[in-house]
């Protein structure tokens, strides 16, 4: 539809360019496993080479156990992560130990990364406490399941860490496509971008939150363009090219560690499988053509590619590191499986610091029942 | 010592805190350079900073969101929601969120946040201001909520509130911040939480009631004494938990129990303070309990306030019933 000749605003021309610093996705390679900046690959050794291919098969490996564990039915909620593998592995490569991260439920392998033990990711997904004890120092919140409460949680963070006056360290934190529709995600970018707060703000656009398709949640051709609402930088990348996301989450971490304030990164991805273990058939709202070219697109076939041409990979070798990660994995399942039965009197015990009254003769009851 | 209305006396056990304390926090709309749409944040700013005292935008998730994150890097944060009818724009971050985490993570976190925010009728307000939602929250486990009725438990409380290392929700009473005057100790001092006070003793009938309801019962003890029917007045202070021990205490005394409260009757902690009565003390009792609430509309118009809201004719009409029974 036109606009009438007589307004004194094109909004079709202001609509038009709304999405033109955002559509060309930054890459370094390409689908085809072919290096498409030779100056910003030229930037890895061998080693860090390997290393991301490494992350990426160990990812890949922790999704597959999971989910055979889950059909065994010997784990709870888990969301899948096959496909992301170049996402995540990407954004945790830059992570630092002094960082804070707020995960989201999808983000198991990056905070695992941190310094949660697969034992406790195991745990998590079962339903234990252990699962969201921590090791002194790692400083993490547990996975977030309200959409979008870690994004403002995060701006909290990463106000904290400015009061603190704490040196390169930023608050870390993880949505999906879905999530981007939330108010929590508007508030919380806003709120760092007027506190100047070192937050990285991560948006993992997969296609699809549960059966919605992306471009249901918003008009806006992109989700990193959200940003320009609360005056803060952003970008779109290509989720399935770990040295890109790499890079760019790394600049943008580098940028909220030296005082600028928030960053906000698009990484563009596809979800492989279903939502959740839970029963997600994606096939009732997703066409095999649809799926076709996103599989082909697979982070590790390119990466795989790449590095066996410069002979810094063969089968063999990744076979026995998917060997070795399964075992393990099992190992991590045996130990989680191992964990004391959950008391309610700790429950209670968790529930304040100083019990209240009606707390108090809970605890007392359910000592008394447990001891028998 | 020095006379000092409720506002005054929530704003100098801020100042203690302050004081007290360099990590405490005090953030929200407007509480900063403008000292709070109240004035209960007057001057804080200009003696402590704007590192200390700074506003917010206007977002209560993002505010309270943000308490959970400073909580988290080793800060105590006092937020402030500028009206309690705002609070439901929070919600997740104050239920779902903040009272759960020290469960969460098995007792190895704490949130020590303490979300001050007004509300109560009788002064006109605009929509959303006034209304009692305190139920909203009691129901929360890990939060505690407190009101206080008078400048000396305000300020005590306040301390109380930002010292315990759990999340706890203040309620200050519109109503109540300048209509009385207390004489209010310098310095530090503390008012217990989770436990409720006897304002005025009596023999004959308990009334149990909070916040400015309280004033309102204190009118119909003094009234009843001249025709001598003692009430014993219990003020709860701490809506969660609610202090069994002192409402039974006065039950064994007295055998007759009025509970009396601003909110609708569907909403308040009437229900809880009888039902725990009722599971408790049924046989102490010579009479049935009697409540006093406001009607389960939606909070009045303004003009309406005076007909809606639960006043000492209502109390003293119920408490009469109760003790003639």
């Amino acid at each position: 539809m036109a606009t009438k000749s007589n307004s004194v605003v094109d909004f079709e021309k202001i609509k038009s360019t709304m999405s033109d610093p955002y559509n060309k996705p930054i890459q370094v390679i390409n689908d085809k496993g072919e290096i498409v900046n030779q100056q910003l690959f030229d930037q890895f050794s061998d080693e860090e080479l390997v290393n991301f291919m490494d992350k990426m098969v160990w990812e890949r490996t922790l999704h597959e156990q999971t989910m055979s564990f889950s059909r065994q039915g010997r784990l709870g909620f888990y969301a899948p992560t096959l496909g992301e593998e170049a996402s995540e592995m990407g954004i945790a490569s830059a992570m630092k130990k002094q960082d804070f991260i707020f995960p989201a439920y999808r983000d198991l392998p990056q905070l695992i990364q941190h310094g949660m033990t697969v034992e406790q990711g195991f745990l998590w997904s079962k339903g234990h406490v252990n699962g969201n004890m921590y090791a002194d120092g790692v400083r993490a919140m547990f996975p977030q399941i309200i959409i979008g409460a870690q994004y403002v949680e995060a701006a909290g963070a990463a106000l904290g860490i400015k009061k603190n006056n704490e040196e390169d360290a930023v608050a870390y934190t993880f949505t999906g496509d879905g999530g981007t529709s939330q108010g929590d995600f508007y508030e919380g970018v806003n709120f760092a971008g007027a506190f100047k707060a070192p937050a990285v703000f991560f948006v993992q656009n997969n296609g699809y939150a549960i059966s919605v398709p992306r471009f249901k949640q918003t008009a806006a051709e992109t989700l990193a363009q959200k940003a320009v609402a609360m005056g803060v930088p952003s970008v779109q990348v290509d989720g399935m090219d770990i040295l890109a996301t790499y890079l760019v989450a790394k600049s943008a971490r580098e940028y909220s560690a030296s005082g600028n304030g928030p960053t906000l990164v698009e990484t563009l991805t596809y979800r492989f499988g279903p939502h959740s273990s839970a029963g997600d058939d994606p096939s009732r709202y997703r066409t095999k053509d649809e799926e076709q070219p996103w599989f082909d697109k697979d982070p590790l076939i390119r990466m795989r590619k790449v590095l066996t041409e410069k002979g810094l990979w063969s089968q063999e070798k990744e076979d026995k590191l998917v060997d070795q990660y399964k075992a393990d994995f099992k190992e991590s399942m045996k130990k989680a499986e191992a964990a004391p039965k959950q008391k309610v009197s700790d429950f209670l015990k968790n529930t304040f610091e100083v019990p209240t009254p009606n707390v108090a003769r809970d605890i007392q009851k359910f000592e008394e029942k447990e001891s028998k | 010592m020095a006379k000092m209305t409720y506002i005054k006396a929530i704003t100098d056990g801020l100042n203690q805190v302050l004081q007290d304390d360099p990590k405490t926090l005090i953030f929200g709309e407007d509480v900063g350079k403008n000292g709070g749409v109240f004035r209960t944040t007057e001057g804080l700013q200009d003696k402590y900073g704007e590192d200390r005292v700074f506003d917010t935008p206007l977002a209560e998730s993002g505010i309270l969101g943000l308490s959970i994150g400073l909580a988290l890097t080793g800060w105590r944060p006092i937020p402030e929601i500028q009206f309690m009818g705002f609070t439901f724009e929070g919600v997740d971050s104050i239920a779902g969120q903040m009272a759960r985490n020290r469960f969460r993570f098995g007792g190895t976190v704490s949130m020590p946040i303490t979300i001050r925010t007004p509300f109560g009728g009788g002064t006109h307000t605009a929509e959303m201001h006034s209304d009692s939602l305190e139920n909203f929250f009691t129901g929360v486990p890990g939060l505690r909520v407190v009101t206080p009725s008078n400048p000396y438990d305000a300020k005590g409380l306040v301390i109380s509130a930002v010292e315990n290392n759990d999340p706890v929700l203040f309620m200050e009473n519109l109503k109540l911040y300048r209509s009385m005057k207390d004489d209010i100790p310098e310095g530090h001092y503390t008012v217990p939480l989770d436990k409720a006070n006897v304002v005025h003793e009596g023999s004959d009938v308990t009334i149990v009631t909070y916040s400015a309801e309280v004033n309102e019962s204190l009118k119909v003890a003094d009234k009843l004494a001249k025709e001598n029917i003692s009430v014993e007045v219990i003020d709860l202070r701490s809506l969660s938990p609610i202090d069994t021990d002192t409402i039974f205490a006065s039950i064994e005394k007295t055998h007759k129990v009025v509970v009396v409260q601003e909110a609708q009757k569907m909403a308040g902690v009437g229900a809880t303070v009888a039902s725990e009565i009722a599971e408790n003390k049924i046989m102490s009792l010579d009479a049935p309990i009697g409540r006093v609430s406001a009607p389960d509309s939606v909070y009045p118009f303004a003009m309406a306030e005076n007909d809606w809201l639960p006043n000492a004719d209502d109390i003293e009409a119920k408490v009469r019933e109760i003790v003639s029974y």
